[in-house]
């Protein structure tokens, strides 16, 4: 199966000679249509680093992002913003609707950005918030919403034009355990439904229980895949790497034979004379 | 898109967008107000000369093109006027008098001025006879002062003026009415230069018998082209005089620059003031907006557009605010009364409307730069 995502030796530095930082160093993953995948780290891991290069935010300094046989780093910031118009859909943090329009605009404005508001698209933004639960809501603006509701029209936003590649960053930060579960769920099923590719930034580890596959990156590289169901969802139970060590057999965590990572295991960064691990420009990596 | 965006946040925000207008239109009111006042009181100050049927004007040398100074005896007015390339001349004199009424009637301050008959400064009659050289006792008077005084042709009026010491009473027979050529904030009443020299208020000691002193000359040319070339000429050939254009003679009346360019420079910053009062309001719209606009771009809306969504609502809030100052400003000039010195002229109004319309873009460029530069990282919390 030809993969919806992949990068090679993706790297990003910022800054030059003294005072440049690397963020990601040489990260290679593949994410295939249907495939939900959790990106996970502490602070300062550079998962939010990566995110912005997966999603046409940001340029590599070197290695390859591809997404549907494209490759990013090639393409000027007029190309990335209608790649990211066409082919990416995003759900933030936070902010993540405009203000001024209801959720059914707000869904609408992605094919309005691609022009693409025709009949159809209108009754599939109807529709999939419908499907999130929110057919009450449709013309209620964002702050008539609650953080869930809010969140779940950013999903239905992040699907409707039909991208390649569907990205969170990290979409339960602002919700209560609850909330948070309904929307990772509710955002898995449609990831699956729709065989779209999935990536979500998080750093609660509760919330992979609904994904296929775990990365976790620590200082710019990738340093576990865990990619079984008994493996995440025990991670899931257990909060984090550290608890699930603990009552879990003492053993690495199995490394896929698909992921080409450049760390067969934890390890620390051996960064270049001038260059450290990324913490200061990333504010939520 | 861009349209559609500017448009819902405008009406989703329409309270606040609103005010903002009304804040343009105040200074729309303003800025036109301060227009109006500036044509009102230079009309006020200037009509007379400005509807002179003349090319030239000829003043006394050394006054300072001071009409009341300027002194010209008959013999220059021969001079000049026998001089190749001068059609007509006509002399003119300029002073103050009192209309009074027996009825109990609030007396009125005019500008009393002397013309020759048929000569240059002899005013279009609308209504009614022009002056005689011979009648001696007639008047023509403007159009607005025969409407707020209610008199009409054949009507007699008495003059007051101080001859001396003492206050004289002259009795003229209104036959004709021009139209408004006020002169020094004041209605004109026009008579013979003759019966001007007659009723003009005069110390007892001035000189008299050598023919009718006047202050100012009004020449007309064969050429009105050789303006300048005349004037040097006529310098040249008469001594004793100095002569301008009518728009220079305009300037030199006293306390006519001072005054149009303190309301120029008034009008100026009140401009200023909008561009700045726009340039805020849109620069902290812009600030507050910055993660929302993070997020569209990161979503994929391009830059431009986003910056002209920006560009779009501070036009059309402009607009807005410019129309709603321009008719309350209408409506409350069609109210003023007659003696208040405004005077909405059509490419006054046109020029500071234009101006206005312009305070938005440009006070509003900021902002569109800001738009352009906020990176749809900080949809994500980094910086590039």
């Amino acid at each position: 199966m030809t993969a919806s995502l992949r990068t090679e030796k993706a790297t990003k530095i910022y800054g030059k000679d003294n005072t440049a930082v690397m963020a990601v160093n040489e990260v290679s993953i593949q994410v295939q249509p249907g495939e939900f995948v959790a990106l996970v780290g502490p602070s300062g891991s550079g998962k939010t680093s990566m995110l912005a290069m997966l999603a046409a935010l940001l340029s590599p300094t070197s290695g390859i992002i591809e997404i549907a046989g494209q490759d990013l780093a090639r393409m000027s910031e007029k190309e990335r913003a209608r790649f990211r118009r066409e082919r990416i859909g995003f759900t933030f943090q936070a902010n993540n609707l405009v203000p001024y329009l209801t959720a059914l605009e707000n869904v609408e404005l992605m094919l309005r950005l691609n022009n693409k508001l025709d009949q159809a698209g209108k009754s599939r933004a109807r529709q999939l918030l419908e499907r999130l639960g929110l057919g009450e809501r449709l013309n209620n603006l964002p702050s008539q919403l609650s953080g869930g509701q809010q969140q779940r029209v950013a999903i239905a936003r992040a699907l409707v034009h039909r991208p390649d590649v569907v990205l969170a960053d990290e979409p339960t930060a602002s919700l209560d355990t609850e909330r948070a579960f309904q929307v990772v769920e509710t955002f898995s099923n449609l990831i699956h439904e729709q065989n779209r590719a999935g990536i979500m930034v998080s750093h609660d580890l509760r919330m992979v229980k609904f994904v296929d596959k775990v990365i976790q990156m620590v200082d710019g590289v990738v340093t576990r895949v865990l990619d079984t169901r008994t493996q995440i969802e025990a991670l899931s139970r257990a909060g984090s790497f550290e608890a699930l060590q603990s009552f879990q057999e003492p053993q690495p965590a199995t490394l896929t034979p698909s992921l080409t990572t450049p760390a067969e295991k934890p390890r620390p960064v051996k960064p270049a004379p001038a260059i450290r691990p990324a913490t200061v420009q990333t504010a939520a990596g | 898109m861009s349209i559609y965006l500017a448009i819902k946040e405008i009406w989703r925000n329409r309270g606040r967008y609103l005010l903002f207008s009304l804040v343009i239109a105040l200074i729309t009111s303003l800025v036109l107000f301060i227009a109006a006042l500036a044509g009102g009181l230079a009309n006020a100050n200037k009509q007379f000369i400005e509807k002179l049927d003349a090319d030239l004007l000829v003043y006394q040398e050394n006054v300072d093109l001071l009409a009341s100074s300027s002194r010209l005896a008959p013999g220059k007015v021969r001079e000049v006027r026998r001089l190749a390339g001068i059609t007509d001349v006509g002399a003119i004199g300029f002073s103050t008098a009192t209309i009074v009424f027996t009825e109990g009637r609030e007396p009125v301050d005019i500008s009393l001025i002397g013309v020759e008959a048929g000569k240059p400064g002899d005013p279009k009659i609308l209504q009614g006879a022009g002056l005689l050289a011979k009648r001696d006792d007639e008047a023509v008077i403007e159009q607005p002062l025969a409407e707020s005084q209610n008199l009409q042709i054949g009507d007699l009026i008495t003059i007051k003026t101080v001859q001396g010491t003492d206050e004289e009473f002259f009795e003229l027979k209104v036959v004709g009415i021009t139209d408004q050529r006020q002169y020094f904030f004041q209605p004109s009443l026009i008579v013979p230069l003759t019966t001007w020299d007659k009723v003009r208020p005069q110390a007892s000691n001035e000189p008299n018998g050598s023919g009718v002193i006047a202050n100012v000359l009004a020449v007309k040319l064969q050429d009105p082209q050789q303006q300048v070339l005349a004037a040097q000429r006529l310098s040249q050939l008469v001594d004793g005089i100095e002569v301008v254009d009518k728009p220079t003679a305009i300037q030199a009346i006293p306390g006519y620059a001072a005054q149009q360019s303190t309301l120029n420079t008034q009008q100026a910053f009140t401009l200023l003031i909008g561009i700045l009062v726009v340039g805020g309001f849109f620069q902290i719209q812009t600030l507050q907006k910055v993660p929302q606009i993070g997020v569209l771009k990161a979503i994929g809306s391009p830059s431009r557009s986003v910056a002209f969504t920006v560009l779009l609502q501070i036009i059309l809030v402009t607009v807005i605010g410019v129309t709603i100052g321009s008719l309350v400003t209408l409506a409350l000039a069609l109210g003023m009364p007659n003696n208040v010195p405004v005077l909405f002229s059509g490419p006054s109004v046109s020029l500071a409307i234009a101006a206005l319309l312009l305070i938005g873009p440009l006070g509003g460029l900021v902002s569109v730069r800001l738009a352009l530069k906020i990176d749809p990282l900080t949809a994500i919390g980094l910086s590039s």
